[in-house]
């Protein structure tokens, strides 16, 4: 008969992510869990209240327009952020100083704080001393992102491409880098147009890199906070009150604990999935071709 | 159609790439460039293909001055040593694209694609991408793609570096048949003095960006001006070995010594260096004048069905090229037999002054 030794001293080298996990996804997760099934009144008095908070959550129109508008202003910056961060990155400079100092300027906004960014551009939306705000007035338009909805998600907008724009560009002009020389030199032999070296060159050579900007900046701007917190802090009413806002507004605001819990398992449930199929979906566009 | 460099420089930087070059390539010639790693072939065809702008000189093609051309405007096709194809179009495409981009009539385009296709055998794939083939069909691909469209000018930068040896062998072979029929200039670069003799055609050594030769391939390499063109136009590398030629012998060293032979009468007295091909070295004596060296054994490097043999003996090291797989312990005792028929002679600038009598011949 064989003799089995089972060495299971791999489980120790697992141990400390295993452990960390446990402390920073796990454990905080099971206690939103815990949460969002019971009525909490002090630490000693809960009752159990079983599917209750879900219920109510899913059915609250206020989450039902924080989702709505959550997909509208994701699916806008990304339709803006994309192709502009593709033409900034294809117009950098690739060799000398040019190159280096470009590659700092495009990196700037994503340097500074997310709650410095909120700030710098309250200030420069503002119509009597902001830069921006005081060339639209000066221009006749009336611009007033505190009071005007439509102005207010303009500058939310303008906000997260300038903040955001330089991560696609900078994905983009690594992977545009990593296109090697010759290809550009066959495209001039072949007399290929520059549409012609951007579709069936770059573009094809860009995929991969685009996947992964589109996904990070799809979910990140799908739990944005602190920028639009300190810009327009949800308003004028509850017009750039997104998805996180309103979550905060419940759980810290009003201090309702179940149903804000039920609300988060509702909304890592929803990026979860909406990541899901997006990943999905360009996997399998890929493999098709 | 015929393509002429006169006096071409390039200077980069400071630094001179190509040093005037001066060259002419006939209608349907099989021009092999043969040299170094940046012995200045990749940059000589940029230059041809008006990719670059020489610093100094003039490109005539068919007698006109097409210097300041730029390669958008020129008809040439070229292939990289990397294989260089649309990701996501498909073979046919591919292939079809300099038509294509040329305004082809639909039925002619479909019409040559097949038939280039069908030269190059990459016909079965014509739907599969670029990437879903093996490293010989893509590079067939972009072969199929610089041959579809009538170039007067196909340049081919090391194409088959990337490829095994069974494929490089099978795609040189059809190279070779490809052009017969065709009347444009191809140009292909190598450092490989193996390929340029396969391929055979015409032959340009190129050094540190200097033209050192030109000519037909055999006559290159039977009659090499000078030692450089010899060691890098043969493979392993000629020997060369120091020796001095005065009124009645030829003396490497205090002992080894030749008499003059009918051969090399003609050379004056004083200092050469003697070539000798690896080859050429026996390990029996071929005739009854061959000097015999006892020598020690450095290292057997088999090869294929070869076998390099590098021996030295006190003064000078040698290389044999011995056919057949031989082993040798190292430091092993053995007498090898020196050709002194053979030898080429080269001046103390390293210009060729004796070649063997049956070289000269051929």
């Amino acid at each position: 008969m064989q003799i089995k030794v089972e060495n299971n001293k791999a489980w120790f080298l697992v141990l400390p992510v295993f452990l960390i996990v446990a402390f920073s996804a796990i454990i905080p997760l099971m206690t939103v869990v815990n949460y969002s099934v019971q009525d909490i009144f002090d630490p000693y008095t809960r009752y159990f209240v079983g599917t209750e908070w879900f219920k109510q959550v899913m059915l609250d129109s206020r989450l039902h327009e924080a989702l709505l508008r959550q997909f509208l202003y994701s699916f806008t910056i990304l339709a803006i952020e994309v192709p502009l961060g593709i033409c900034v990155a294809l117009m950098m400079p690739t060799k000398g100083r040019g190159a280096s100092l470009a590659l700092i300027l495009v990196a700037i906004p994503l340097l500074i704080p997310w709650n410095v960014v909120g700030t710098i551009w309250q200030i420069f939306g503002r119509a009597d001393i902001g830069l921006f705000g005081a060339f639209m007035s000066s221009i006749g338009v009336d611009y007033n992102y505190a009071s005007d909805p439509t102005d207010a998600w303009l500058t939310v907008v303008l906000m997260d491409v300038w903040h955001w724009t330089p991560l696609i560009a900078l994905l983009c002009y690594s992977g545009l880098r990593a296109i090697p020389e010759v290809y550009y030199q066959a495209a001039r032999i072949d007399q290929a147009s520059r549409w012609a070296v951007f579709r069936y060159i770059q573009l094809p050579k860009l995929t991969n890199v685009l996947i992964i900007g589109v996904l990070l900046r799809f979910m990140d701007s799908f739990m944005i906070y602190t920028e639009p917190f300190v810009l327009t802090g949800g308003g004028p009413g509850s017009s750039t009150t997104f998805l996180s806002q309103s979550l905060v507004q419940q759980a810290i605001g009003q201090f309702d604990l179940g149903p804000a819990a039920a609300f988060s398992l509702v909304y890592f449930l929803i990026i979860l999935l909406v990541c899901w199929v997006f990943y999905t979906t360009i996997m399998n566009m890929q493999k098709d071709k | 159609m015929s393509l002429t460099l006169q006096n071409v420089s390039r200077v980069v930087e400071g630094e001179t790439w190509i040093d005037q070059v001066n060259l002419s390539l006939e209608p349907g010639s099989f021009n092999v460039l043969l040299g170094r790693t940046l012995s200045g072939k990749t940059t000589l065809m940029r230059l041809m293909a008006g990719l670059d702008r020489p610093t100094k000189g003039k490109i005539l093609m068919n007698g006109v001055d097409v210097t300041g051309v730029p390669v958008r405007e020129r008809n040439i096709s070229m292939v990289y040593q990397q294989f260089i194809n649309y990701p996501n179009l498909t073979v046919y495409e591919n292939i079809a694209s300099p038509l294509r981009l040329a305004k082809m009539d639909e039925k002619e385009v479909d019409r040559r694609v097949r038939e280039t296709a069908a030269m190059l055998r990459i016909d079965p794939f014509l739907d599969r991408l670029p990437l879903q083939l093996s490293g010989g069909q893509q590079q067939r691909t972009a072969m199929a793609r610089a041959l579809v469209k009538d170039s007067q000018i196909i340049l081919f930068d090391e194409p088959l570096v990337n490829l095994d040896y069974k494929l490089r062998e099978e795609l040189r072979q059809e190279l070779r048949a490809l052009f017969k029929a065709r009347n444009c200039i191809a140009v292909y670069a190598t450092t490989e003095p193996n390929e340029a003799l396969a391929l055979g055609g015409n032959t340009a050594v190129l050094n540190e960006g200097r033209l050192l030769q030109m000519g037909p391939t055999a006559e290159v390499y039977h009659q090499p001006k000078d030692i450089i063109t010899a060691e890098m136009f043969s493979e392993p590398p000629i020997n060369v070995v120091p020796g001095r030629v005065s009124e009645e012998e030829v003396t490497f060293d205090d002992t080894v010594h030749f008499r003059l032979n009918s051969d090399l009468r003609r050379l004056t007295p004083g200092e050469y260096q003697f070539g000798v091909r690896a080859s050429h070295i026996g390990l029996v004596p071929h005739s009854d004048d061959d000097l015999e060296l006892p020598v020690r054994v450095d290292l057997a490097e088999i090869s294929g069905s070869e076998t390099f043999l590098h021996v030295h003996n006190p003064h000078f090291d040698l290389v044999l090229h011995l056919s057949g797989v031989h082993a040798y312990q190292v430091d092993q005792e053995i007498k090898v037999y020196f050709p002194t028929h053979k030898l080429y002679a080269f001046d103390a600038q390293g210009k060729m002054v004796h070649s063997p009598a049956r070289m000269r011949d051929q």
